[in-house]
């Protein structure tokens, strides 16, 4: 290993621009001739817009243009797309209303989007919008969950019930016959709070149109450009792709959330052509929470039925998914095909059954957020799990690793084929950190003090990598998978790798450059990595469910191959020996037995200037591109385990420990992988003890700031420890699973099974928040008292 | 309008600006300096503090026009040309970004923590300080050892403390 | 924000007189209420004065048996006061626990006493301690000065110029953050001078800061944490929403009370 290579914890190339103030993020960006947008947005969570009167704002100062719906409509502006189909059980296709970027007749959630102001200046546009006279007829509102398919307002005409689809996957015959030959079965009432992502940087968006050549420009704060663009181009009919460029600069944070087109984009860009101006549009934080797409949002009945000896026989879940008001872009895919193929976790489980009913309700659209569908799942397994051991009297490690798949591969009932594994030595390393031998004196020294403390288990998987493009495509998802790369080398050796997927703190401008050091044998200073631009890269996925290690690194792997490959062909010229003889090593192009060599850089001077072979014979230039479209899921697994103490005159819950094995695969940067796991565990932490985006019954958001949602401060959390175990993964190149989600994806269960074991009884719901705890902690000293 | 003149990393700068200017509109606005960010409208999260006077405020809840005579130091100030500041080198041996939004007001704020409490500072201290700064990838597990061995460093390296 | 017109006077007289003259005028102290209300578009003064520049409401002094603190003093120079630390440092205390650091910079006490925000700190520190408020026309108790929620005795064109509090021989505070605001979900002051013993109670009640009887009775036969046990403060008139229900916050009022004479009594 280099102190560059792969495995080695170089720290970042990409940081010196942000600990300097240089990083340069859509908001910093002003173009010539700027206006800005405002948007109008709704009040009301559900109402009949009978008519928009903006004659009075028209004429007011700065204003520049006013639009609604119906100009979107005159220009044949198409609305937001869902793209994954999901199928109901009767085989008919999802019922979908139509999501028009800004409103047409009706509004669905408060903050729906109602009208456009582009003016000079951001103050005019909001005076102007104020000034914008809107009749309402307010409809009810459909907010909760559960009871949104029994509500008797209809939020689309396309969907009776409120329903977008009545979906399973599983072996339903199987799994009843499984409960019916249990000795015992678990059964838990489960709600998944609902989240807001909170990037740190707002969305934001710089619409740009140039009349010359007709070419418009959007800057925005996306995760994937490359599908931004097709979106934008063949669905909403912005412009063809050749005529729309997106640039997705320095991005601050995403977790999902900058994934989807949004109306806001949708409509600078097209503004910009109108008012003949660059239009601007940033989120202020309130906007944010209104309309960001929102997480989570699941309330299941999940039940585990095991045999007299504690064997798993079955598992059986039903959910209600909260869609909110309309279909966002990947909105469909993550309560099913994200959700229920991980409902084996880490366990053999014979046979398993999953029902999810997809609502609509008048609230902001949800979509994937750190871990989308994966977190679902692992909550319903690990608390079913944990709770099953106590029922059964077992220790929870030990019942886990009793149920743990142990023989790979293992094909689950719910499709996936996992590949690679082995829980139990990631279950003892993480015992081992914990101290679990010292967990009765702690608990000892706790109710010496009059506190409580508790253990919780979390033995989570993850399908990451996502995924291969017929797989998907036949489970329903409108694109393919796949990544791609370019290689281009510098006729003096250095490299610029051309990468659709996207950075926004995942490091990748230093772990892709680590990866290009290791196999050409370069300094690692020599490699620049380009992304989130499409008149740069050719096309690209973009970054999220923890893909661009396995797939848009396995991507590089492969134009890095084929770069050697034709290094060797030069090399074979330029050292007068035959191509089966050249190896390529230390970044030395070698005649095997001989001493004859050409380093790197010359073999690429020699490729560009090509004065030792015929151009006939051999293309000049040293540049190479490939597309990796992976061969199966990849699955990284671990377990955590979280130790808190609860004061129970206050509910205060104190994480006082926190061990954290996860198998990734093969690392490349343990640094930035450490820096992932944290940053997920903090976001799980947060959805277990703090965060939940709560509507009232009239459909306000009454947690839209950070006033009223509450974020993880650093004064909320441990340090982690943090181990690894590592079975390299068979299905990529490099051996890679993926880190970026696995900590929001472990952690909730963990702090929850810690608090319940603490308080004795099951009865805490997410957020347990210190009046929650405070509340199940009386519960707990009135059971006591009473036995 | 109304005019405004002040210190800004130790540039003079005077300002025509609308009464209605926030301290971070005129830094990114008016003086391009973009490293300070806006991730809230309710004074929370952070991610525009500098330093006024030497002592670290969130420049979104700071009237330009209040700080007539008041010397203003940014991310872009801190570093000593281009030898960075102990806490820039120290966020980024430790790791103590991701995306790099908070960072900016994460630093500033730290450099305020050891002006106020000095070099040595434990953990407990540090996590409670940073109270007013909100990181959404980091889980602060690295940013509060950034902190430590920034402060430790910064009292190393009294020159460029005093530069500052 | 709408747009405003912006003054800077030197000295409380010159504000006075601004605030006297211009119509819809608003007084400007440290601005972490005022301007995010502003930003919000819920507050539109016509003229903004600025106090920032009067530096005769700036100080803290000892005078005799109080500790006398200037209106904008901010919540870090009463954290950090020597003379405060020592005379009461409780009140140090309670300072130095108000937002966050940037927030501490900024934030005054007389912006944070006008405003009597239900969830402020200092309401509850200068009802416990029986301060006065003197402002350029008069001077008020606080029993006198806090009349309900957002709501004080200030009068038009009155300004705060100062905080006078006596020397206590035991005080402490306890606050249960609002764990998303960091405001206070329930803090609880106690001062004893004397025979006297007063507790006050910030961030619970339906009509801002409040004084418990119950409690300073049981304190005054001995001030010590046992004397409240099993004392509870009844959930009517406590404030309810989503970070914690009524129930829950009067709870909160007696684990905070006890919390706050443990603190004065250092144990």
């Amino acid at each position: 290993m280099s102190v560059t290579g792969i495995g080695a914890a170089v720290r970042r190339k990409e940081d010196h621009r942000f600990i300097t103030g240089q990083g340069h993020y859509t908001d910093d960006i002003d173009r010539p001739g700027q206006a800005y947008a405002y948007f109008l947005r709704s009040p009301h969570a559900h109402a009949a817009i009978k008519s928009i009167d903006a004659k009075a704002a028209a004429g007011m100062p700065g204003v520049l243009g006013i639009f609604t719906g119906d100009d979107l409509t005159a220009d044949k502006v198409g609305g937001l797309i869902c793209g994954w189909m999901i199928h109901s059980k009767d085989g008919s296709p999802m019922k979908a209303g139509p999501h028009p970027a800004l409103a047409q007749g009706k509004v669905r959630y408060v903050g729906d989007h109602v009208a456009v102001v582009v003016a000079e200046t951001l103050a005019q546009a909001r005076d102007a919008a104020e000034a914008i006279a809107v009749d309402y007829e307010p409809l009810p509102a459909v907010i909760d969950t559960a009871n949104a398919a029994q509500a008797k307002t209809q939020i689309h005409a396309e969907a009776p019930d409120n329903t977008v689809f009545n979906w399973h996957l599983g072996d339903k015959d199987a799994t009843e016959r499984a409960f019916k030959a249990a000795k015992h079965v678990t059964r838990l009432d489960i709600v998944n709070n609902r989240l807001v992502p909170n990037a740190m940087e707002p969305r934001a968006a710089v619409g740009d149109y140039d009349r010359g050549d007709g070419v418009f420009t959007l800057y925005t704060t996306s995760q994937n450009p490359h599908v931004a663009r097709l979106v934008l181009s063949a669905f909403i009919g912005i412009a063809p792709e050749n005529k729309l460029r997106v640039i997705a600069p320095d991005v601050g944070g995403g977790f999902g959330s900058k994934i989807f087109i949004y109306a806001e984009e949708t409509v600078c860009v097209w503004a910009a052509k109108k008012v003949g101006r660059p239009v601007k549009w940033t989120a202020d934080r309130t906007e944010a929470f209104l309309s960001d797409a929102h997480g989570r949002d699941h309330v299941s009945h999940a039940e585990l039925a095991t045999d007299a000896e504690g064997k798993i026989l079955g598992l059986r879940v039903k959910t209600t998914a909260n869609l909110g008001a309309y279909l966002s872009t990947f909105a469909s895919s993550v309560p099913t095909y994200l959700y229920a193929p991980l409902l084996s976790g880490q366990y053999d489980i014979p046979a398993i059954y999953c029902e999810v009913d997809a609502v609509y309700t008048n609230t902001a659209p949800v979509d994937a957020y750190r871990g989308a569908g994966r977190p679902e799942a692992t909550f319903v397994v690990e608390r079913l799990v944990e709770v099953a051991a106590r029922e059964l009297g077992k220790d929870p490690a030990k019942f886990r690793m009793q149920n743990y798949i142990k023989k790979f591969p293992h094909q689950t009932p719910v499709i996936m084929m996992y590949d690679a594994g082995n829980y139990a030595a990631s279950m003892k390393k993480a015992l081992e950190i914990i101290d679990y031998k010292g967990l009765g004196k702690r608990k000892r020294d706790s109710a010496r003090q009059g506190k409580l403390r508790g253990i919780g288990f979390s033995s989570y998987i993850e399908a990451c990598g996502i995924a291969p493009s017929a797989a998907v495509g036949s489970l329903g998802a409108g694109v393919g998978l796949w990544e791609s790369a370019e290689v281009r080398v510098n006729p003096i050796g250095t490299v610029e790798v051309l990468t659709g997927s996207h950075s926004h703190g995942q490091g990748h401008e230093t772990t892709f450059a680590q990866l290009v050091s290791d196999r050409l044998g370069i300094p690692i200073d020599n490699v620049s990595i380009v992304h989130g631009d499409t008149d740069k890269v050719q096309m690209g996925m973009g970054t999220y469910g923890s893909r661009s290690g396995a797939v848009g690194m396995s991507a590089i792997f492969k134009a890095l191959d084929k770069v050697i490959a034709k290094g060797k062909k030069v090399a074979a010229y330029v050292l007068e020996a035959d191509e089966a003889d050249i190896d390529f090593e230390n970044g030395n192009f070698k005649v095997k037995g001989t001493d004859r060599t050409l380093d790197f850089g010359s073999c690429a001077l020699q490729a560009y200037i090509a004065h030792k072979f015929n151009g006939q014979d051999l293309e000049p230039g040293l540049k190479e591109g490939a597309f990796y479209d992976p061969t199966n899921f990849t699955f990284p697994a671990g377990v955590h385990i979280c130790e808190v103490e609860i004061d129970p005159a206050t509910g205060v819950t104190r994480i006082d420990r926190w061990a954290a094995v996860d198998d990734f695969g093969v690392v490349i940067n343990p640094m930035i992988v450490e820096g992932q796991v944290h940053g997920g565990i903090a976001q799980g932490v947060g959805q277990a003890l703090l965060e939940a985006a709560r509507y009232n019954q009239d459909g306000q958001l009454v947690t839209a700031s950070f006033m009223d949602y509450c974020m993880p401060r650093a004064d909320d959390l441990p340090s982690f420890d943090v181990g690894l175990t590592v079975t390299p993964c068979p299905s990529n190149p490099l051996g890679m699973k993926g880190c970026g989600e696995a900590g929001a994806i472990a952690a909730p269960p963990a702090v929850i099974n810690a608090i319940t074991d603490a308080l004795g009884h099951e009865e805490v719901t997410m957020p347990a928040t210190p009046q929650v705890v405070w509340r199940a902690a009386q519960k707990s000293i009135r059971r006591m008292a009473a036995e | 309008m109304a005019t405004v003149s002040l210190t800004v990393n130790g540039k003079a700068v005077t300002a025509n600006v609308d009464p209605r200017t926030l301290l971070v509109q005129l830094l990114r606005e008016n003086l391009r300096l973009t490293g300070t960010h806006v991730g809230c409208d309710t004074s929370q999260c952070g991610a525009c503090v500098v330093h006024v006077d030497g002592k670290a405020v969130k420049s979104c809840t700071t009237l330009a026009l209040s700080l007539e005579g008041a010397s203003v130091t940014t991310i872009e100030g801190l570093a000593n040309g281009s030898a960075l500041h102990p806490m820039q080198e120290a966020f980024r041996e430790h790791h103590g970004l991701q995306c790099g939004y908070c960072t900016p007001g994460m630093i500033m704020a730290a450099v305020d923590i050891v002006n106020r409490r000095g070099n040595d500072l434990d953990e407990a201290t540090i996590r409670e300080d940073l109270d007013g700064n909100i990181c959404r990838c980091t889980g602060y597990h690295n940013i509060v050892k950034a902190v430590a061995a920034g402060a430790e460093a910064m009292g190393k390296a009294p020159m460029r403390q005093a530069a500052e | 924000m709408y747009a405003f017109t912006y003054h800077r006077p030197a000295t409380a007289r010159q504000a006075a007189g601004l605030l006297a003259k211009k119509e819809d005028a608003k007084l400007l102290a440290g601005g972490h209420t005022l301007l995010p209300t502003m930003k919000q578009r819920l507050a539109s003064p016509a003229h903004l004065v600025d106090l920032g520049a009067c530096a005769d409401l700036r100080g803290i002094e000892r005078k005799g048996r109080n500790v006398v603190i200037g209106a904008m003093t901010t919540h870090a120079e009463v954290a950090d006061s020597a003379i405060v630390k020592e005379a009461i440092p409780a009140l140090a205390f309670l300072a130095g626990h108000i937002g966050d650091p940037h927030v501490r910079h900024r934030g005054t006490i007389g912006g944070s006493v006008a405003n009597n925000d239900p969830a402020a700190d200092y309401p509850s520190a200068l009802l416990a301690l029986g301060a006065t408020v003197t402002t350029n026309k008069r001077k008020l108790t606080a029993d006198e000065f806090f009349t309900g929620l957002y709501e004080t005795a200030l009068e038009e064109g009155e300004i705060i110029t100062k905080v006078s509090f006596p020397v206590v021989s035991k005080a402490g505070y306890a606050k249960f953050r609002n764990p998303a605001s960091r405001y206070a979900l329930v803090g609880v002051f106690v001062a004893k001078r004397g025979s006297d013993v007063r507790v006050a109670v910030t961030g619970a009640g339906e009509g801002g800061v409040f004084r418990w009887p119950e409690a300073e009775t049981a304190l005054a036969g001995r001030f010590a944490t046992k004397s409240l046990d099993g004392l509870k403060h009844k959930a009517d008139g406590i404030n309810g929403d989503i970070h914690a229900d009524a129930e829950y916050r009067a709870h909160l009022i007696g684990v905070m009370a006890k919390q706050a004479v443990a603190q004065a009594t250092g144990k």
